[in-house]
């Protein structure tokens, strides 16, 4: 295996600038009625996460990045080598996994030692160089424990640690806080993400939360359906939502429609219009958040310019606020205040109206 | 994930939760089984010739025995684990025509008689045998009569107990260790002695444990294909057997030592290993 | 009501079995011969013999059958010591014959006979050697030679202490490499070929067609006395001691000389 350096272990690593650097892969793979045809790129020091539902192909191409699932067509290129048929341990690749995997005959420092020993090290040194990377993770005082007496914080980081241990140029997270409890979940969310930061190996993780996505990664690639609907900064995924998953993973509504100046027609046959307060035409997205959204039993006096009478299907609690479900031309979301359900006493069924205003509605092309 | 800490040391005991009490429906076949089980050891104690038990134990026949039992039956376990590990890894983890045909060919020594086998293995191993023709003609060695074929007799009907018990482990265990370990740079041996093994150490264990048991109690394939000698190939069953002949006394003395030594072996190993993991 | 079906099934089972206990306890009990007698399903003899008697007695059975219609022989052939254990442990038996006079005489001493044990054939021994004769055995004294293979009969077993009694009258001290458990697994690895010879009975070389035989002087000194006779627990003692009766009659005799016996 080629070695790579640790964060302080001097040189900046073999290709760690070259043009090449980093992940360049195109995933394809047939399961029978499943096909997955991604395609994935991640820079050196780079966190990209993938983002999709269940059944999305996300765990398929983390493990065939990883080596544990063939391709059928398409190619992995890591640092300008070709690894598409190396076999999982020639690959410099390291792996985090949803439950951790962590071998439960060994130590906390005999797991993390356990990818070194493979590489050849000699017991000592291996078991040297895993003190090290326990004690970067703050968890020397647990060297010694075995994987059921951690909690799952820190079964977490001696899987980092493992993974890390074997220096890979490509490290890979499956779920990495899906096996943790709520309130674990924002602590080693945040701790997580400053340790991927410090690291300059390129780094793909995959997630179904898009917090953790948002919170970790540098570039958000979501899947659907085994293949990519759209890629890009967190900020930019949040902001511009390209289809119904995302925007509802992200809490907008979102609608795709044909503008004409200040006006976007969407809904199809129903015709319904947004208004928009900036120019775009032809094919958009319009989006706007549900709190945007104002309820009223009686048509309003002002004229704000969207205004749609709906149905309410369905009111769910959401924080400190109540979601109400509408439908009727199309599907709406609105977050109101408790205290506003219960004045307007609005139950289920019932018709209302709602409104948004034009400088709430975001309009960016399709 | 969060751990409970321990009670205090002095309310453990008042406010432990008292079980509820076992449903009968399970309790009254329970009970009926293991008194099946032990009624007849209870039997065996009631003719024990208790007044001279002590002479009869010094025989050096009754010595010999037991000691060529002993080595014999843990032999016979060791080459048992050697072949009969990988012979579970290939049926539980490896896909080739035939598969299903080979695993119930493994199983054929449960269900032929031992005397059977014994024959079998005298066809095929003996001085005229299939491969025992050439092992006398090229070596000089037949294996009928010699320790070495007590220990082959009892290999061959012990070791299905261990490749069942292993290859259930295999499948049982979860195999995504075995990846987490290929991601780590484990080839796939390395991935079966530090990784698969481990995972499957009790299954080796209880299989290693039945095995040796079986090899222990072993009587017709031996008496058959090793023969039957003092001190050469006459193992505890056989002595039993042959005491029945003439003493009854003499064979219940014999079953009980065998049976004596034979719990306090596996209840020390239960508490050594099997407690243990 | 699948569930009933399913009790009432176990139910009948239950109820057969102890039925089976019940008839199996009567059976050892004994009965009024001329109460059974009236019963033709009944009319059986149960003859329980040393497995060397297998093939003369299944023919005489036939025999004896024929001339006492209505009569069934039942037989249970097994080693003469096992049997003997069945019989002291209550098993049904109307007829006892042993291959040994010493097994006879425990099952006397245990008050299992009803009179006295009488010897109808007597066996002897012969060394069997396979077709081939690998090894150039003709006498016992070759026997002793250390490159030759050996199988005895285990001394605890009636043929072991035969041989022993044979070998003894010859001066002939031989270390087989083998007690073999009774005459027929001595035989087996004779007939294999995986001993070069072993010391086994004139019948079971007659049987056997696969081995040859060589006759010694000093097996007339260690010859096998056959003893039958009637048990104590007998269901059907009259018809038994018809049975005992025909063993040694003239047809008796015609089987066993066909077979190998010595009659006497």
């Amino acid at each position: 295996m080629t070695v790579r350096a640790g964060r302080d272990g001097g040189a900046g690593g073999d290709g760690g600038a070259g043009p090449d650097a980093g992940l360049d892969a195109r995933l394809a793979v047939d399961r029978g009625a499943f096909r997955l045809d991604a395609g994935l790129r991640a820079r050196p020091g780079e966190v990209v996460a993938v983002l999709g539902p269940n059944g999305s192909g996300k765990s398929t191409a983390l493990r065939a990045l990883a080596g544990l699932e063939s391709l059928s067509a398409g190619r992995i290129v890591l640092d300008g080598c070709d690894i598409t048929v190396v076999p999982a341990e020639r690959r410099p690749v390291g792996m985090v996994f949803q439950d951790y995997l962590l071998f439960g005959h060994l130590s906390a420092l005999d797991n993390v030692a356990f990818g070194p020993r493979c590489a050849g090290a000699k017991r000592a040194e291996a078991r040297a160089q895993a003190a090290e990377l326990l004690e970067r993770m703050g968890l020397a005082e647990h060297a010694s424990a075995r994987p059921r007496a951690l909690s799952g914080g820190q079964a977490q980081r001696v899987a980092l640690a493992r993974a890390l241990a074997v220096r890979p140029r490509l490290l890979l997270l499956d779920e990495p806080l899906a096996a943790l409890d709520v309130h674990a979940r924002a602590s080693v969310r945040s701790e997580l993400r400053r340790r991927l930061a410090e690291l300059d190996c390129a780094t793909v993780l995959v997630t179904h939360d898009p917090l953790d996505a948002m919170v970790l990664a540098d570039r958000i690639t979501v899947l659907e359906s085994g293949r990519v609907v759209q890629e890009g900064p967190p900020g930019e995924v949040a902001q511009h939502p390209r289809t119904g998953y995302v925007a509802r993973l992200v809490g907008l509504n979102l609608y795709r429609g044909t503008a004409r100046g200040a006006r976007v027609a969407v809904g199809g046959a129903a015709q319904a219009e947004v208004f928009v307060s900036e120019q775009c035409a032809g094919e958009v997205f319009v989006a706007f958040p549900p709190r945007a959204v104002a309820l009223y039993r009686e048509r309003p006096d002002g004229t704000p310019r969207n205004l749609w009478r709906l149905r309410i299907d369905g009111v769910e609690r959401f924080g400190d606020q109540v979601r109400v479900h509408l439908d009727g031309h199309f599907p709406l979301l609105a977050d109101i205040t408790p205290e506003a359900l219960a004045d307007m006493r609005l139950s289920g069924g019932m018709r209302v109206w709602a409104a948004v205003k034009a400088t709430e509605v975001r309009c960016y092309p399709a | 994930m969060a751990r409970v800490s321990p009670p205090s040391e002095p309310a453990a005991g008042r406010l432990r939760v008292r079980a509820g009490r076992s449903p009968w429906p399970l309790l009254v076949p329970a009970l009926a089984g293991l008194a099946f089980l032990v009624l007849p050891f209870a039997g065996l104690l009631a003719r024990a010739p208790w007044s001279t038990l002590g002479t009869r134990l010094l025989m050096p026949e009754v010595r010999g025995a037991l000691w060529l039992s002993l080595t014999t039956a843990t032999a016979a376990t060791g080459v048992a684990v050697l072949l009969g590990v990988p012979l579970a890894w290939l049926l539980a983890r490896t896909e080739f025509p035939g598969r299903r045909l080979v695993r119930a060919l493994v199983t054929v020594p449960l269900v032929i008689p031992p005397v059977v086998g014994g024959v079998a293995l005298l066809l095929a191993l003996g001085r005229r045998g299939l491969v025992g023709r050439y092992l006398d003609a090229w070596f000089g060695l037949t294996l009928p009569f010699t320790p070495a074929a007590v220990v082959i007799a009892q290999v061959f009907v012990a070791m299905p107990f261990l490749v069942i018990s292993v290859e259930g482990a295999l499948r049982g265990a979860d195999r995504r260790y075995e990846e987490a370990a290929a991601t780590l740079g484990a080839s796939r041996a390395v991935v079966f002695r530090r990784v698969t093994l481990p995972m499957v150490g009790p299954g080796v264990v209880a299989g290693a444990v039945l095995a040796w048991a079986r090899a222990l109690g072993e009587f017709g394939a031996t008496i058959t294909f090793a023969g039957n000698f003092p001190g050469r190939t006459q193992t505890m069953p056989l002595a039993v057997y042959l005491a029945m002949q003439q003493s009854p006394e003499s064979a219940i003395v014999l079953s009980l030592v065998l049976l004596a030594v034979s719990l306090v072996i596996l209840v020390a190993l239960r508490d050594r290993w099997v407690g243990a993991l | 009501m699948g569930e009933g079906r399913s009790v009432g099934r176990t139910r009948r089972a239950a109820a057969g079995a102890a039925a089976g206990l019940l008839l199996a306890a009567a059976a050892c009990a004994p009965v009024e011969e001329g109460a059974a007698g009236t019963d033709p399903a009944r009319r059986a003899l149960t003859v329980f013999a040393a497995a060397s008697l297998t093939g003369t007695f299944e023919e005489l059975g036939g025999r004896f059958e024929e001339r006492h219609p209505g009569t069934r022989v039942r037989f249970n052939f097994a080693g003469s010591s096992q049997l003997a254990d069945h019989i002291a442990a209550g098993a049904p038996a109307d007829v006892f014959a042993s291959a040994d006079t010493r097994t006879m005489d425990r099952v006397e001493d245990e008050g299992g006979t009803a009179g006295d044990a009488v010897v109808f054939v007597r066996n002897t021994l012969r060394i069997a050697v396979p077709a081939d004769n690998p090894a150039g055995i003709d006498s016992l004294a070759d026997l002793a030679d250390p490159g030759v293979k050996v199988a005895l009969c285990a001394e605890e077993v009636p043929c072991g202490a035969a041989a022993a009694r044979a070998l003894e009258a010859a001066g002939v001290e031989v270390t087989p490499v083998s007690r073999e458990r009774d005459v027929k697994a001595a035989l087996t690895k004779t007939e294999l070929g995986e001993v070069d010879a072993a010391l086994v009975y004139r019948t079971d070389i007659r049987a056997s067609g696969e081995v040859a035989g060589i006759a010694f002087p000093e097996a007339e000194q260690a010859a096998n006395d056959y003893p039958i006779a009637v048990l104590k627990g007998a269901d059907r003692p009259g018809l038994a001691r018809e049975w005992v009766a025909f063993v040694r009659s003239e047809d008796g005799d015609e089987v066993f000389d066909g077979a190998g016996f010595t009659t006497v």
